[in-house]
C-alpha cells in the first residue's frame, strides 16, 4: 500500500501539526500552513486531524499507486485527476494499483492536502515529522528535504479508520475568491500602540494586496506606508501570524516557519483561521484586514475543533 | 495598584500579542543583570500553567506564553500569571548552566579579527584576551535552532554587522554583532564579524534538550591552538572570502 513519486512540482512538503514546546531553543513551527484542510482531508480517513500528510502546493506533483490505496483530498482545487478522471477536494477515494494521481495546476486555492490511512509513514525529528526546510529537520529523510522523484510514501494504518462525507459548506467556504477581497481577523496587540492614528486606520480601511514575496515564512502585504514612532524592538517571541511592519512600512504575515524572535514592531497577530485562508492566496490577491477580539478567535478555533469531534 | 516587588524600577506588564499569546514584558534595556528576572518569570510560567503553557519563549527582556487555548481562556491565563509574577523573586546566579567554549581564533576562520585589532590598534592577540576575558548571558535563542545571543561585549569591541552578509558562514564560526556574540550551529548565511571557530555541537536532533545552550546559561570562551581545535574534530577550511558587490 505504497505511492511512488513520479513526477514533482515547486513544492510537495510531508506536513502535520508542526513543532511544540522547543520554540525556546529557536527551533520553528513548521507544519500545514493550512491546517482546517489537512484536518479535513486527515478527518475524512478518521486519521487524527493532525496526523502527517503531504501539502502540495501550484501542483506538478504525480503519484503512482503501487497497490490499491485509500486517500483523501482537501484544500486547494489543483485539477487533481485520476487517470484523467477529476478529483474535488473533499473527499476520499481509492487510487487502484497502477493508477495516477496527478494535480496538475490551481484552479482555486495554492495549496492542497493529501491525507493517508493513519497518516505517513516518517521518523519524528523533535515531535514533528514536519519538513522544514531551512532547519534541515523532518519530511521523509529526516533532513527536511521536499518530495523529490522516486520518493516512496507509505501510510502507518493498513486500512483508513473512517470513510467519511465532508459537510459540503464546510469544505470549499475557506478557499480566496479571485478578485474578491478576502476578509482576514488580526487579534490587536503587541506594538500595536506605537503605530500612528493615520496609519492605524490605513491598517484596517485600505485594501492590501499579496506580494510576491510569499512563502511559509512570511507574507508580505502590499499596500499604504504605515508608520510607527519604533523602528525597531529588542527581538521577542513571535506568534503564528504575527503582522510585523519592517522601517519599509509595509506588513509581513509571520507564518509557520517563521523565526522563532524577531525585532520588529507588530500590530498583533492574524487568527489561525486567517492563517490557513492566506496561505490559499496567490501573488495579487485584494486583502482587508479586520479587528477580532481573543475572545471571538478562540470561539471560532474551538468551533472548528468541535466539527471534527463529532 | 499596589507596588509589587517584581523589579526594583518597573512593573512587569502583561501583553496580549495573538489570542492564544501573552508576552510578560519584563524589562526595557538589554541588562545581564536581567536574566536572573526572567529566568524567574520562565519557571513561574511553568509551576503555573504546567502542560497548559505550550511554549515558554524568553528573550532578552520578555517572555512569550502560548497557551492550551482548548482548555485554558486567555483572561484566566493572564490572571494567573498575574498573580504568579506578583510573587517573583530573581533565581539565585548560578541557577544557569556555564560553560567553556574552546575557540581557534585565527584570520583564516576569522576574517575580522585583524580588522577589530586594527581598528582598536591592538594585537589580535589582545582582541583574543578581551573577547575570552568576560562571562556571557545566554540572551535568547534564535535565528536557527541552537543559536544562542550572547552579550555583552565590552563596549570597544562592538561592531556593526557586516553592510553585505556572507552567503555561508561556516559552522562553528564565532561572531560579535554590536555588543552581542554568537556561534553559528550550522553552516548558513550571516552578517557577523567573524573572530574565530569552536567544533562543539551547539544543536544535535539526538541529544536530551537538543540544544547545547539553554537561555539564562552563561558561556566563557577559552583560546585554543589550532592543533587543539584539529584535535576537537574541528574544520580548518578557511572562512572563504565572497566578493562583495
Amino acid at each position: 500500500m505504497t505511492l511512488r513519486v513520479e513526477h514533482v512540482g515547486p513544492m510537495a512538503l510531508v506536513v502535520d501539526g508542526g513543532r511544540s514546546g522547543v520554540r525556546h531553543l529557536g527551533v520553528t513551527q513548521g507544519g500545514a500552513l493550512d491546517w482546517v484542510a489537512l484536518g479535513w482531508a486527515n478527518w475524512l480517513l478518521g486519521n487524527a486531524v493532525d496526523a502527517a500528510g503531504i501539502e502540495i502546493m501550484v501542483g506538478g506533483l504525480t503519484l503512482v499507486a503501487e497497490a490499491d490505496t485509500t486517500l483523501a483530498l482537501a484544500g486547494a482545487d489543483l485539477q487533481a485527476k485520476v487517470d484523467g478522471m477529476v478529483i474535488q477536494p473533499g473527499q476520499h477515494f481509492v487510487l487502484r494499483k497502477g493508477q495516477k494521481l496527478a494535480f496538475e495546476r490551481p484552479a482555486k486555492g495554492l495549496r492542497t492536502y493529501l491525507a493517508l490511512p493513519g497518516g505517513i509513514q516518517a521518523d519524528a525529528v523533535m515531535g514533528s515529522v514536519s519538513s522544514t526546510l531551512r532547519e534541515g529537520l523532518g519530511g521523509l529523510d529526516g533532513q527536511g528535504k521536499p518530495l523529490v522523484v522516486g520518493d516512496v510514501l507509505r501510510p502507518r494504518a493498513q486500512m483508513a479508520q473512517g470513510q467519511r462525507k465532508t459537510p459540503e459548506a464546510a469544505m470549499t467556504s475557506s478557499l480566496p475568491v479571485t478578485g474578491e477581497p478576502l476578509r482576514l481577523g488580526l487579534v490587536p496587540g503587541a506594538q500595536m500602540a506605537a503605530f500612528s492614528g493615520t496609519s492605524l486606520f490605513k491598517v484596517f480601511h485600505s485594501t492590501w494586496h499579496l506580494d510576491q514575496r510569499a512563502d511559509r515564512m512570511g507574507m508580505r502585504l502590499v499596500g499604504p506606508e504605515l508608520s510607527c514612532s519604533l523602528k525597531g524592538i529588542i527581538s521577542e517571541g513571535i506568534p503564528l501570524g504575527a503582522v510585523q511592519v519592517p522601517p519599509d512600512g509595509q506588513p509581513i504575515i509571520l507564518m509557520n516557519d517563521r523565526q522563532t524572535i524577531g525585532g520588529y514592531p507588530r500590530l498583533g497577530a492574524l487568527t489561525p483561521a486567517s492563517c490557513a485562508r492566506l496561505a490559499q492566496c496567490m501573488p495579487g490577491q485584494p486583502i482587508q484586514l479586520q479587528v477580532i477580539t481573543p475572545e471571538r478567535a478562540r470561539r471560532e478555533y474551538l468551533a472548528q475543533l468541535a466539527l471534527w469531534s463529532r | 495598584m499596589q507596588k509589587h516587588p517584581v523589579v526594583h524600577t518597573q512593573t512587569a506588564r502583561i501583553e496580549t500579542v495573538a489570542f492564544d499569546s501573552l508576552i510578560l514584558r519584563l524589562f526595557d534595556v538589554i541588562d545581564e543583570a536581567h536574566m536572573p528576572w526572567v529566568l524567574a518569570a520562565v519557571k513561574a510560567v511553568h509551576d503555573t500553567l504546567q502542560e497548559q503553557a505550550l511554549e515558554v519563549v524568553p528573550s532578552y527582556t520578555t517572555v512569550l506564553v502560548q497557551i492550551d487555548i482548548e482548555r485554558l481562556s486567555l483572561g484566566e491565563a493572564r490572571h494567573r500569571l498575574r498573580q504568579a509574577l506578583a510573587r517573583l523573586e530573581p533565581l539565585a546566579s548560578g541557577t544557569g548552566a556555564v560553560h567553556e567554549i574552546p575557540v581557534w581564533y585565527d584570520t583564516s576562520v576569522g576574517p575580522e579579527l585583524p580588522r577589530i585589532a586594527e581598528r582598536l590598534k591592538v594585537s589580535s592577540d589582545e582582541i583574543i584576551a578581551r573577547h575570552c576575558a568576560h562571562e556571557y548571558s545566554v540572551f535568547a535563542l534564535g535565528f536557527a535552532p541552537g543559536y544562542g545571543f550572547m552579550g555583552l561585549v565590552e563596549e570597544a569591541l562592538a561592531t556593526p554587522r557586516l553592510k553585505t552578509p556572507r552567503q555561508k558562514v561556516a559552522a562553528g564560526s564565532v561572531g560579535i554583532a554590536d555588543r552581542q556574540t554568537a556561534i553559528y550551529p550550522a553552516t548558513s548565511p550571516g552578517g557577523w564579524n567573524l573572530l574565530g571557530r569552536t567544533a562543539v555541537k551547539l544543536f544535535d536532533r539526538d541529544r536530551e534538550g537538543y540544544t547545547l545552550f539553554q537561555p539564562g546559561d552563561r558561556v566563557r570562551f577559552v583560546a585554543i591552538d589550532r592543533s587543539t581545535f584539529v584535535a576537537h574534530g574541528g574544520d580548518t577550511t578557511p572562512q572563504p572570502e565572497e566578493a562583495r558587490p
